[in-house]
């Protein structure tokens, strides 16, 4: 059965997101770097009923069993843990990184960010390719986060990634789905789900994001550095809630033009 | 090959003054409308002009912004570890100073060790490695044993020391250094050549080209910085600034920080010649945040304890906390002759709890050794 069908089946029966054969009722994930403290954090991944959080190595002690960030994140039962390899430059890093990630549980779900220039922290697509392969092959469930390049969302799906992330505008920006165009076309295109990862500064963005059917996005600037980060949260919530619904309905066509109530051809009946 | 001398050499520092001097208020409004919109600021010497100065609470405020959007609400911790106080340098204002009569030690290995389980304990795992410049007390091959043994703990080692050549550099970093800070101290080469009057120091060109070589060598993170108090600020920040963002178009892969140490009272009573206040040191920092939205900006000890909580929240990412400026002064406090004097004497813990306080997260560990193999 392929994706536009499997989707039509979804919408009558209930609404799950699967991701390599687990089940998701939230299609909204988040991020935990940014935060001013870890129980601010920890209030907003309550109010976000995220049941999905991504964790970067390089902020985890693995060192010290105590370490507070991944105590907190374990502390919700119902959470898949994202470890992810923030900071690699090249797929040799990001191998070494994910292979580490197993320590801190996850059971083997990674993020995969290869992210050589440490300022617009743009992936490179090359080195992303070759380090998912190499992860797929030693049994991740790998996560890739891209530029939104369709034909490079395709070669991962064909290596055996279990989504795509393209990114929705440079991370941290807020700016938005600048890259709707070719979002539009690796939604279109995929067979795995598609995750809008980075740039959505505003619920709106994320509600625009799934009405034009991606699959969950995952914010996390916005909501950390927001006044009021569990509002924001909750206020993520609601809108990607809001926008899958709306795309499971079915948005109405849009016109250029007006519909006149008393069409100009009208005597022609 | 093209370094940042290209750069320097091509300009000339008087006209730069004249055009910093004589920037008007409408530039400066440009300047803050392109920063306000996150575009590109051509003309930021004006941020560094005396019409500037007025405008320093709205420069406040974009920093402050900015610094949140793209680092979030945390601030990072360090410690320095002096890893000896001789030198082969006669500089002016420092402690550590050749002609200095001061009680002079280099570490034993062992002693460094003990010195970073010490900074372990207090919840460090981020640690810059100083020292005077002295090849034959401190040769390349014992920074290396060093440096390699404190990475099997740290999570990010960096180095403050001589200047190398490119291959020193990439040994450095094979032993897991991944850091690299350099300050030039003053962009302006007459007062350079003044306060460096004899040893290896007064090359000037030799330093300011340090940073290419250490980017070329493959650094992740390049420091930079001019010591405040030296020469003329505005002038000091423009060539800072134009430095950093040379290294970040042209080492694209590191990321670029920039301190703003200030002149301390130190052995020797240098006298300051251009003393730099706190409204221009902070003047300084919101404008480099607005010209350099992604560098890390570092703030160490060297100011006190409620000017950096002041500070803490309008562009700095990095702090210093509990530093100790004399080789051996984690375990032996004033054993041994020190750098200078620092201001803020809380421990590490009172920092973070104040860093907590201020609402911001105090990250110990933002880094992985693992990315160095």
């Amino acid at each position: 059965m392929d994706t536009q069908s499997t989707r039509m089946c979804e919408k009558i029966n209930n609404d799950v997101l699967t991701i390599a054969e687990k089940r998701f009722t939230s299609r909204l994930f988040l991020g935990t770097g940014k935060f001013s403290s870890i129980k601010i954090m920890c209030d907003a991944i309550r109010e976000s009923g995220t049941e999905m959080v991504t964790v970067a190595l390089r902020r985890v002690d693995l060192d010290n069993p105590d370490d507070e960030l991944l105590q907190a994140i374990h502390s919700f039962t119902n959470i898949q843990l994202l470890p992810n390899t923030s900071g690699a430059r090249d797929a040799s890093e990001a191998v070494r990184i994910a292979r580490l990630t197993r320590e801190m549980g996850g059971n083997g779900w990674i993020k995969l960010e290869v992210t050589p220039d440490p300022h617009y922290l743009l992936p490179d697509p090359v080195e992303t390719l070759k380090a998912a392969e190499i992860l797929v092959k030693e049994g991740f469930t790998v996560l890739p986060y891209i530029n939104a390049d369709p034909i490079l969302a395709k070669r991962l799906e064909e290596v055996g990634c279990a989504t795509v992330m393209p990114l929705g505008s440079p991370i941290g920006s807020n700016r938005g789905l600048k890259t709707i165009e070719n979002i539009r076309i690796i939604i279109e295109m995929a067979r795995v789900p598609v995750v809008i990862d980075a740039g959505l500064g505003a619920p709106s963005d994320a509600a625009l994001a799934m009405e034009i059917g991606a699959d969950a996005v995952l914010v996390n600037t916005a909501i950390a550095t927001s006044g009021n980060p569990a509002l924001y949260a909750r206020a993520f919530k609601k809108a990607v809630e809001a926008g899958r619904e709306a795309f499971l309905a079915g948005k109405p066509a849009e016109l250029t033009t007006a519909s006149a109530s008393s069409p100009l051809t009208g005597f022609l009946r | 090959m093209s370094t940042f001398l290209d750069v320097y050499y091509s300009l000339n520092y008087s006209e730069i003054e004249k055009l910093i001097f004589g920037a008007s208020k409408r530039d400066v409004l440009y300047a803050l409308r392109k920063a306000s919109n996150g575009e590109v600021i051509e003309n930021y010497f004006a941020l560094f002009s005396p019409a500037a100065d007025e405008y320093l609470e709205q420069m406040a405020q974009l920093s402050h912004a900015i610094t949140r959007r793209r680092f979030g609400n945390i601030i990072q911790l360090y410690a320095p570890l002096y890893l000896s106080n001789e030198c082969a340098n006669c500089c002016a204002y420092c402690g550590f100073n050749r002609n200095n009569n001061i009680e002079r030690i280099t570490l034993t290995v062992e002693q460094i060790e003990r010195e970073a389980h010490l900074l372990y304990r207090q919840g460090f795992r981020h640690i810059l490695l100083v020292s005077g410049e002295h090849r034959g007390k401190l040769p390349l091959e014992t920074l290396a044993e060093i440096a390699s043994r404190i990475h099997r703990n740290f999570s990010s080692v960096s180095i403050e020391v001589y200047p190398m050549d490119e291959d020193e550099y990439a040994k450095m970093i094979s032993s897991g250094v991944d850091g690299l800070t350099i300050y030039q101290e003053t962009y302006n080469k007459n007062v350079y050549e003044t306060v460096h009057p004899a040893g290896p120091k007064r090359d000037f060109d030799w330093r300011l080209a340090a940073p290419d070589r250490g980017g070329r060598a493959g650094f992740r993170k390049i420091g930079i910085g001019a010591l405040l108090g030296l020469s003329n600020w505005r002038l000091d920040g423009y060539y800072t600034a134009l430095h950093a963002r040379y290294l970040t178009k042209t080492y694209w892969r590191s990321h670029i920080q920039i301190s703003f140490p200030r002149l301390r009272p130190a052995e020797g009573n240098f006298h300051t010649p251009s003393p730099v206040t706190d409204r221009q040191l902070v003047h300084l920092i919101c404008a480099m945040r607005l010209i350099l939205p992604d560098a890390g900006l570092v703030l160490s000890t060297r100011e006190p304890a409620s000017l950096r909580d002041h500070i803490m929240p309008l562009g700095i990412t990095t702090m210093s906390a509990g530093s100790r400026t004399e080789p051996g002064g984690y375990s032996n406090p004033e054993g041994a002759g020190k750098q200078f004097e620092v201001e803020d004497r809380r421990s590490p813990a009172e920092v973070a709890e104040s860093i907590l306080k201020h609402g911001f997260d105090p990250v110990w560990k933002d880094w992985d050794r693992t990315f160095i193999h």
